[in-house]
């Protein structure tokens, strides 16, 4: 697989999921479900706002989050209340830390950008699961092999835009090139930020605003702190620490090493006195 | 609008980004609410008070729009003088009739007019088609273009919404007096000639004992502001589910035939000349109605539909009185019944009282479903509360059930019409599976073998099976009827060359030509389907009359030619419609303009002119016979002129507004199955109940709950609540509560949300319990349904039950397993309420018939 730096600006492709135009009907959920073949998650009732699906998982690759919050909306006029919707996916992270925790290969960086696992090669020992500072990537019980979304990969490759973009009814799943979808969130948020809505900010859209990831390449507009939306205030990606973890790792040996010195110096010196 | 219809919110969306205003009026927080500018949290039931407020706001504040207000509506039309209004008789209109239970509506007429012809009560009446009925009133004799004569419809009008004050408003709807206001003022600045607004509603006003009236006021609101016939203004019935439309249209409703024809009726219609002479109008449109019949009936029986047999008028069933659903259902369960179809419906879940409705499927012969799924009306005989009780036994029920499987939308072709009544086409993609069939092929096989089994039949009463014309193309190894041939015959065609007409200006009444529906007619015009085009709206103007077709004659604005002032010139260029062309001496513009095309402003009705004459050059609502918007309606309605907030027949607070509690017209059922709970402030029943639908669900679930990719996402029947109530009662997030009404109990899993609001109501605090209905004992995901707790009781125009407002306790914990439904007897615990009815108007002429 080529990787990043090869391909042409043109052919990065990703998501701008817009969260003020999400209307929470979860078509997308289902669209993506049916598109991939993907089993229920069970049938559980949750008691939480409308969300019964609860988070991202080996067979749920949207998810829409349904979040009540004691707070208006600045253009709202709706007493100290508003429910805000917002589908999440993967964020095919320009630093992902699924690939790079990958010890088989499985996980590739595609031509479009987009992270993909090929489950024919994945061994299912996990890694990728602990290395994703977002908690997308997940094992199926019954196969044990990692899934997560591939941005439909089938569907790029016949120029269709992927299924949950395609079912979206409002265009809050906005698909396209990366660098154009970017120009367009921007001037989202300074349009809304015009219209009355100073709360909204783009989460992710670039290396600048998220070093931990070097970007994503599904982001997102929000309208209030990452946590509310059950995402990660400031994502790192673990393998981005690999260096420093070893190095780390390596001064920590060497102070064992001088503290076990240090000790059998100190008894020898001392401890019989 | 976000939560049942989220692909046609996608337009509202679109008009918020560019800056609508999006106010969302709801007992309930909805996905709509959550991204509409401004949420009115609202009583349920209370609509009609909230909507007069507007009313009353407009009239008073002098907000209305003059020029259209005086040319386009009745406003200046005198009424009779015995018309006596809500006003002066303590909450009734004149005309009432204690005994009978309902209106004598003779004096709500114009002032010189005779009442309309035909005009029965409801036996005859109910349901039928508000627009033939309204077709019948000539225009005023006497009217005041001033609306300063304290008898024409804007003063009386003004009187009767007087009394809807912000203050008044808020003791009923539970709406704070600045947000009536505020929405009022927002809807007066949106309207008028430079702007437009627009309303849309679904089931959650038109199931109420005052159904039709919640649309009319609306309707009123539009009239007064300018909003109908012009671009960005309307109000969008969204209809519960696709096609509902389309079945209004070539109707599955007992009382009409397709393209609101009336169906003929016992006594009122000995033959075909009184049929048409009951049914044509003395002005406007609906003086074309002749052609539309004997169309229809030479597309049904074909050549042995002749002038001399008057086109086999006689072949047609007669109605012999009231056969709408919950009558039908009610008649069935008292053995009246024997055999039932049950198509694309799951009545067991989906409609009213699930008890009842069982009760009548257990006394059919037989019973034919056809459906996607093994739905719970197909079941009935072995999954149903009262058989997990005990209570009946699947032995007993003699019952012969046909399941038939059913074809998908994906697996025939067809057409859908919904809400903007436009045709959509749509086309097999693959074959049905094993014995799944279409409709089409249903209904076609079911005629053919009829009319085998009739062939040699030398009796009278066999004739219009044996005379129906039944002639269409069938295809491939199933025998699928050409559904495009069917659109043939919907769309109409000249007998003499087989070609299919253009439109329905080109039907004849001699016979020469066939319509299926006259308001159909040019869908398939010079033999090309056009409900199938689909020109991207790109590729086309804004209006885009090439993507499928709207009726009637692909106009997509009814009513249009009041977007032109009474001159003929649009009313602001940036609201330019349709218009006036002095030079070509003709009507056009972006639509289809929907009037007479080189018929001139200027025009007037001269005395005695017939047919299409009567329409003068500012009438522009051609279907009426005057050729008005209604403010008032003088003919046509079972429970008044004016539309008038009364209480649901359960309600929790008292009405504040008049001393007649409910609707008087409003139909009920009183049967020992079927108990209603009339006390107000009762502490059995204190909580308000309504239901409601989830965007994961498909109304009664036989699309959604045997599907786990929509299952997963609601999984469990549930009831919405706020913290208030929960704290009050005991619930517990994600525990069980039961739900009682006087019908039966449910159980339903614990949702506690801030989106559910207590209402305060003049110093009393409201709770309202939300209830999704879309499940069942069957499919993938199970749970109690919701309608089970719903009585039989019915507006009397359109006998549409009362599904959104009713009175209800709940309490922690799940149903007990013993608990009897009310078909076997009386329910134990709590006892639905005393006999004698509090419902009774407290004034001197206080009605005594059966249903005061």
């Amino acid at each position: 697989m080529p990787t990043t730096t090869e391909q042409p600006i043109s052919n990065r492709k990703g998501f701008f999921t817009d969260t003020t135009l999400c209307i929470g009907c979860k078509a997308c959920e289902v669209a993506c479900k049916q598109w991939n073949q993907l089993p229920d998650d069970g049938m559980n009732f949750t008691g939480m706002s409308y969300d019964n699906t609860v988070s991202l998982g080996a067979s749920s690759w949207r998810h829409v989050a349904f979040i009540e919050r004691p707070v208006a909306l600045s253009n709202q006029d709706a007493g100290a209340f508003s429910w805000l919707f917002s589908s999440d996916v993967c964020k095919h992270c320009a630093r992902a830390g699924c690939l790079e925790s990958c010890p088989t290969g499985a996980i590739v960086r595609t031509e479009f950008d987009s992270v993909y696992v090929q489950p024919d090669v994945c061994n299912g020992c996990g890694y990728c699961i602990v290395n994703c500072p977002f908690g997308v990537i997940d094992r199926r019980e019954d196969d044990g092999r990692a899934w997560k979304c591939t941005l439909c990969y089938d569907r790029l490759k016949d120029n269709a835009t992927p299924a949950c973009a395609k079912a979206c009814p409002t265009d809050s799943i906005q698909f396209g090139d990366l660098d154009e979808l970017r120009t367009r969130a921007q001037k989202r948020v300074s349009d809304l930020h015009e219209n009355g809505l100073p709360e909204a900010y783009l989460y992710g859209a670039n290396a600048k605003d998220q070093p931990g990831t070097e970007g994503l390449n599904a982001f997102f507009l929000l309208l209030d702190k990452p946590e509310v939306y059950n995402l990660p205030p400031d994502p790192v990606v673990p393998t981005k620490r690999a260096a420093e973890s070893w190095r780390s790792m390596a001064f920590a040996a060497l102070g064992m090493a001088a503290v076990v010195v240090g000790s059998v110096l100190a008894e020898r010196n001392g401890v019989r006195r | 609008m976000a939560e049942c219809h989220p692909v046609g919110f996608r337009f509202v969306m679109k008009a918020r980004e560019r800056g609508a205003t999006i106010i969302h009026v709801d007992p309930r927080f909805t996905r709509t609410s959550a991204v509409a500018n401004m949420h009115v949290p609202i009583r349920a039931g209370s609509d009609i008070a909230f909507l007069g407020g507007i009313v009353r706001y407009i009239l008073e504040n002098d907000r209305h729009f003059k020029d259209y207000v005086v040319n386009y509506t009745n406003a200046p039309a005198i009424i009779k003088d015995e018309f006596q209004d809500t006003e002066d008789l303590h909450g009734l209109f004149s005309g009432w009739n204690p005994e009978k239970g309902q209106y004598e509506p003779d004096s709500w007429a114009y002032k010189g007019s005779s009442h309309a012809k035909g005009m029965k009560h409801r036996e005859t009446a109910t349901g039928e088609p508000y627009s033939e009925r309204a077709s019948q009133v000539g225009p005023a004799p006497e009217q005041d273009p001033t609306l300063q004569d304290p008898r024409c419809v804007f003063q009386i009008l003004k009187r009767h919404y007087s009394r809807y004050t912000p203050e008044k408003v808020q003791e009923i709807t539970g709406v704070p007096p600045n947000l009536l206001i505020k929405v009022a003022e927002t809807l007066c600045n949106n309207s008028g000639r430079e702007r437009t607004s627009a309303f849309c509603y679904a089931v959650g006003w038109t199931q109420h004992t005052v159904g039709v009236q919640y649309i009319r006021t609306a309707a009123i609101i539009q009239l007064l502001l300018g909003n109908i016939g012009r671009p960005g203004g309307g109000i969008m019935a969204l209809r519960g589910h696709a096609s509902i439309q389309g079945s209004t249209d070539i109707p599955t409703l007992y009382n009409l035939l397709p393209g609101y024809l009336p169906m003929p009726k016992v006594g009122e219609h000995p033959d075909f000349n009184a049929y048409l002479d009951n049914s044509t109008a003395a002005g406007g449109w609906w003086t074309e109605f002749p052609k539309y019949a004997v169309s229809l009936l030479k597309a049904w029986f074909g050549d042995a539909a002749t002038k001399e047999n008057d086109w086999c008028f006689d072949h047609l069933p007669y109605i012999t009185g009231d056969h709408s659903h919950m009558t039908t259902v009610a008649d069935m369960a008292d053995g009246k019944i024997r055999g039932y179809f049950v198509m694309g419906e799951n009545p067991t879940v989906g409609s009213m009282h699930g008890a009842l409705q069982r009760k009548g499927l257990r006394k059919l012969d037989w019973l034919v479903v056809r459906d996607l799924n093994l739905i719970e009306t197909a079941e009935f005989w072995r999954s149903a509360p009262e058989i997990d009780r005990g209570e009946v036994k699947p032995e007993d029920i003699a019952t012969e059930v046909f399941f038939f499987p059913a074809a998908a939308h994906t697996e025939k072709d067809g057409s859908f019409t919904n809400t903007q009544r436009l045709l959509q086409w749509h086309h097999k993609a693959i074959e049905p599976p094993k014995d799944c069939r279409s409709e089409l092929h249903f209904m076609y096989h079911l005629g053919h073998r009829l009319k085998n089994l009739y062939r040699d039949s030398k009796e009278l009463r066999d004739r219009p099976i044996r005379d129906l014309a039944w002639d269409y193309p069938v295809e491939g190894k199933i025998e699928e009827p050409n559904a495009e041939a069917i659109l043939k015959e919907i769309n109409g065609y000249a007998i003499a060359d087989n070609k299919p007409v253009s439109g329905f200006t080109a039907l004849k009444d001699d016979g020469s030509t066939t319509c299926g529906c006259w308001i159909y007619s040019g869908c398939y015009a010079d033999g090309v389907n056009r409900a199938a085009n689909r020109r991207p709206a790109q590729e086309q103007t804004w209006v885009a009359p090439e993507w499928g077709f709207a009726w009637p004659a692909n106009r997509h604005i009814l009513y249009n030619r009041a977007s032109a002032d009474p001159e003929g010139k649009p009313w602001s260029e940036r609201k330019k419609y349709v218009w006036w062309n002095e030079d070509k001496k003709q009507w056009e513009g972006f639509d289809n303009p929907d009037f007479i095309r080189e018929r001139p402003p200027s025009y007037r009705r001269q005395p005695g002119a017939k047919g299409l004459d009567t329409i003068s050059g500012i009438d522009p609502f051609l279907l009426q016979g005057d050729g008005k918007g209604w403010l008032y309606a003088p003919n046509g309605l079972q429970d008044g002129p004016l539309p008038t907030h009364y209480e649901p027949e359960e309600s929790v607070i008292e009405n504040r507004l008049y001393p007649q509690q409910c609707n008087p017209a409003r139909m009920e059922w009183k049967r020992k199955d079927n108990p209603y709970h009339k006390p107000w402030s009762d502490p059995r029943f204190p909580h308000l109940l309504s239901t409601w639908r989830l965007t994961e669900h498909h109304t009664a679930g036989g699309m959604s709950r045997w599907l786990s990719w929509l299952s997963e996402l609601q999984p469990e029947m549930f009831c919405e609540v706020s913290p208030e109530l929960a704290a009050e009662v005991g619930l517990k997030n994600g525990g069980w509560a039961t739900i009682r009404t006087a019908r039966a109990e449910i159980e339903a899993r614990v949702l506690v949300t801030q989106r559910a609001q207590p209402l305060r109501l003049n110093g009393r605090t409201v709770h309202q319990i939300g209830l999704p209905y879309h499940w069942s004992s069957r499919g993938l995901v199970q749970g109690d349904a919701a309608n089970e707790l719903i009585s039989f009781v019915a507006d009397p125009n359109v006998t549409i039950q009362e599904s959104k407002a009713l009175t209800a306790s709940i309490e922690p914990g799940r149903r007990s397993r013993e608990r009897r439904v009310v078909t076997s007897g009386p329910l134990a615990g709590p006892p639905p309420g005393p006999p004698e009815s509090r419902d009774i108007a407290k004034n001197p002429v206080k009605p005594h018939g059966r249903n005061g």
